[in-house]
């Protein structure tokens, strides 16, 4: 069931040394009231069931636990610029995706795919992870790069 | 055609959800204006989702859930669709900070003949910032104690790292000591975001600064 196996991830993702139990309480029960409330935004066919409960559970803990707002694209904006080139056919499945995603994920060095784990999940930024690792911001950015790089060709979109 | 994109740590910070209000402001309005940007914003936030996979140790938590199904049961149905205007001219993210469209900013003048309407957000470190600079006009050299992002919506500015058209991104630090002109051919509609107050060159305009509120 849905809330037996994101539960313990979702208080997993709100720990941080020092958190409030009580505030980690509050996010993981309000990620569960909003997917709850927005399931009718959830569309399968562009992520998965737990990306999409990752962005939900983000943006609980930006609002509890940084008390800020995050700014995000309206994809019903009438502004929204749609790709002109992107051809329908070649546009793979959300589990195509899925799948290319993990193999370039799998594939990465471990000091790489520690940074992206301390992004995603220590809600460091990567100038705060330089001094987590006691590392130059110089060090970070590059592995950030490659590791992103490494997707990106994954995808066939290393242009660069 | 967007040529200037956000760097590859702006786009993680934004997806881990540790960037500050204003950056993400700018960078939600560039999302909104190029597709490309959006599709490796969705993948990392796939890469986010992909995490959750790993076991982890702990229980559900019956309380919680008891709690979590109370809160459902007793919700209220909330209006679901947001109203757009019918031609909006700048996109969601900015009307909503902004709380009105361009036609409709509420500008100050800046200095002799350029404009800015400040943005109020919650963000404590950075500032994020309409600025309006005429048509062939320059906005005075200067540096940054911190990180400035630029975003064009209309018009164009060159500097000495390229030229910046509508979507374009400009991500700027502390060593770049820059002179923006704005194109000739129409005034220049930025969103700015500043980590920190802009740092003037010549002396003139280190006087003014106080009195021009950037």
């Amino acid at each position: 069931m849905l809330f037996e196996f994101f539960a313990p991830r979702l208080r997993a993702f709100v720990s941080k040394p020092g958190a409030d139990r009580s505030v980690i309480e509050d996010v993981v029960q309000e990620t569960f009231v909003n997917i709850w409330r927005k399931a009718h935004l959830y569309d399968p066919e562009k992520a998965s069931a737990s990306t999409w409960i990752y962005t939900v559970a983000r943006n609980a803990r930006i609002d509890f636990l940084r008390k800020a707002v995050r700014p995000a694209v309206d994809l019903t904006d009438p502004v929204l610029a749609v790709d002109p080139i992107q051809n329908p056919q070649q546009q793979l499945s959300q589990a195509e995706e899925g799948v290319r995603l993990q193999r370039a994920l799998a594939s990465l060095p471990d000091k790489q795919r520690e940074v992206l784990k301390l992004a995603f999940f220590a809600d460091l930024a990567h100038a705060e992870i330089a001094k987590e690792l006691k590392l130059p911001l110089g060090t970070v950015k590059s592995r950030i790069r490659l590791a992103l790089g490494r997707m990106r060709m994954e995808f066939g979109e290393d242009e660069s | 055609m967007i040529r200037h994109h956000p760097s590859d740590e702006l786009m993680l910070d934004y997806a881990a959800g540790s960037l500050g209000e204003a950056s993400s402001l700018a960078l939600a309005t560039h999302l909104t204006l190029c597709p490309q940007c959006r599709a490796a914003n969705q993948r990392l936030d796939a890469v986010g989702g992909n995490f959750f996979a790993h076991p982890v140790e702990g229980t559900p938590g019956q309380e919680t859930l008891n709690s979590v199904m109370a809160r459902i049961s007793s919700e209220q149905a909330v209006p679901r669709a947001v109203a757009h205007p019918l031609h909006p001219a700048l996109p969601q993210p900015l009307r909503l900070a902004l709380g009105c469209d361009l036609d409709a900013v509420p500008w100050k003048r800046l200095g002799i003949d350029a404009y800015q309407c400040v943005i109020s957000t919650r963000d404590k470190i950075a500032t994020a910032r309409l600025l309006r600079i005429p048509a062939g006009r320059p906005v005075p050299v200067h540096t940054h104690c911190g990180n400035e992002l630029t975003l064009v919506l209309r018009g164009a500015f060159s500097d000495l790292t390229g030229n910046y058209t509508p979507g374009d991104f400009q991500e700027a630090d502390d060593r770049l000591v820059h002179q923006p002109h704005a194109e000739p051919a129409e005034d220049c509609v930025c969103l700015a975001v500043t980590e920190a107050p802009l740092q003037f060159k010549s002396w003139a305009a280190r006087i003014v600064q106080p009195f021009l509120g950037i």
